[in-house]
């Protein structure tokens, strides 16, 4: 491994030296491809930001995939309702490893406005792993361009040995996860224990 | 610089560079998935439906034969009116043999509707 230094100073003469890591991550968080996946009026937005205006396709994010098996990335862009959860779970597992998820506005953070509704879930991160929430009710599309631009740098940041390693190179780590069923009254389990880890409050 | 031996020497070089420059993103690809990135099926992922919905039922069943049968009879109606309309725009200036001819595959057609009323096609089960 080469001295980071060096590695400017070889850098100031012309020098450029890099790793493989570096090279796959930086090919990887250069093509991201979203499904095209919108569950509320999130996915307005979502869709003016591949557009011309915005024009995701400066970030290597705008090839929306109609199919899971060819998607990065899941842009969960609104509501969740507790009919849809178990729906948007057998999607994200059906996705090919590596992949992302982007929490898009309030709804899909937490529920938002609807928090309060019996037919709502209370945020997607409690049966997914989240990788970037973005607040906003709903977001501009600048905060769905934000979004992609932290998850590369959240991916140009990835090890690839070593016990830090992500999932998807990591044989001992289920890549399914657990899809809830629908019960007499909620989705049961109510939450992925092994995914969702609620704030605590320390007093 | 001597002339190389074959003028056609460079396209060929140029061919399998570029084969070469297509294949190799390929190859590295296929090598990266065989030796480094474990293989994780599952339930979900071999899953053939990818609405997020399960599939219900068998995907081997039959399908009525029917429409094909009202595709046919369509046929021979939309045959009449293509034919037809020429027929009458030219009524008056036809000499008696294409008239007979012209009525002779009229009748053709209504035989072939006739045996299919026979038996019993047009009746919507």
């Amino acid at each position: 491994m080469i001295d980071e230094g060096l590695k400017s100073e070889l850098q100031k003469q012309g020098v450029y030296v890099t790793t493989l890591e570096d090279l796959y991550n930086w090919g990887r968080a250069n093509s991201v491809w979203p499904l095209t996946f919108g569950l509320a009026c999130c996915a307005i937005e979502m869709m003016a930001a591949s557009m011309a205006r915005f024009d995701l396709a400066r970030f290597g994010a705008e090839v929306f995939r109609p199919s899971p098996r060819q998607a990065d990335l899941m842009i969960v862009a609104g509501t969740v309702t507790k009919k849809m959860a178990p729906l948007v779970v057998r999607i994200y597992n059906q996705m090919p490893e590596p992949k992302y998820v982007i929490a898009m506005g309030a709804c899909a953070i937490s529920g938002g406005p609807f928090k309060q509704g019996y037919n709502v879930l209370k945020g997607v991160d409690r049966y997914i792993p989240v990788d970037v929430a973005i607040p906003g009710c709903p977001p501009r599309p600048e905060a769905l361009i934000h979004a992609i631009m932290t998850l590369q740098e959240k991916i140009l940041a990835q090890k690839l040995t070593g016990p830090d390693r992500p999932r998807h190179l990591n044989a001992d780590v289920a890549s399914e996860f657990p899809v809830p069923a629908y019960g007499p009254h909620d989705l049961e389990p109510s939450k992925n224990d092994a995914v969702w880890h609620p704030p605590m409050i320390k007093r | 610089m001597q002339p190389t031996s074959s003028p056609y020497l460079v396209l060929l070089l140029l061919a399998v560079a570029a084969v070469g420059f297509a294949a190799m993103p390929l190859a590295a690809a296929w090598a990266w998935a065989h030796f480094f990135s474990p293989n994780k099926p599952g339930r979900d992922k071999n899953a053939i439906y990818e609405c997020g919905l399960e599939s219900k039922g068998d995907a081997w069943i039959h399908f009525r034969a029917e429409y094909y049968l009202y595709g046919i009879i369509f046929l021979v109606f939309d045959v009449e009116t293509i034919f037809l309309l020429p027929f009458a725009v030219s009524f008056t200036t036809l000499p008696v043999g294409a008239f007979v001819a012209m009525v002779i595959f009229l009748l053709l057609l209504v035989e072939g509707l006739v045996w299919a009323w026979r038996k019993g096609f047009l009746n919507w089960k």
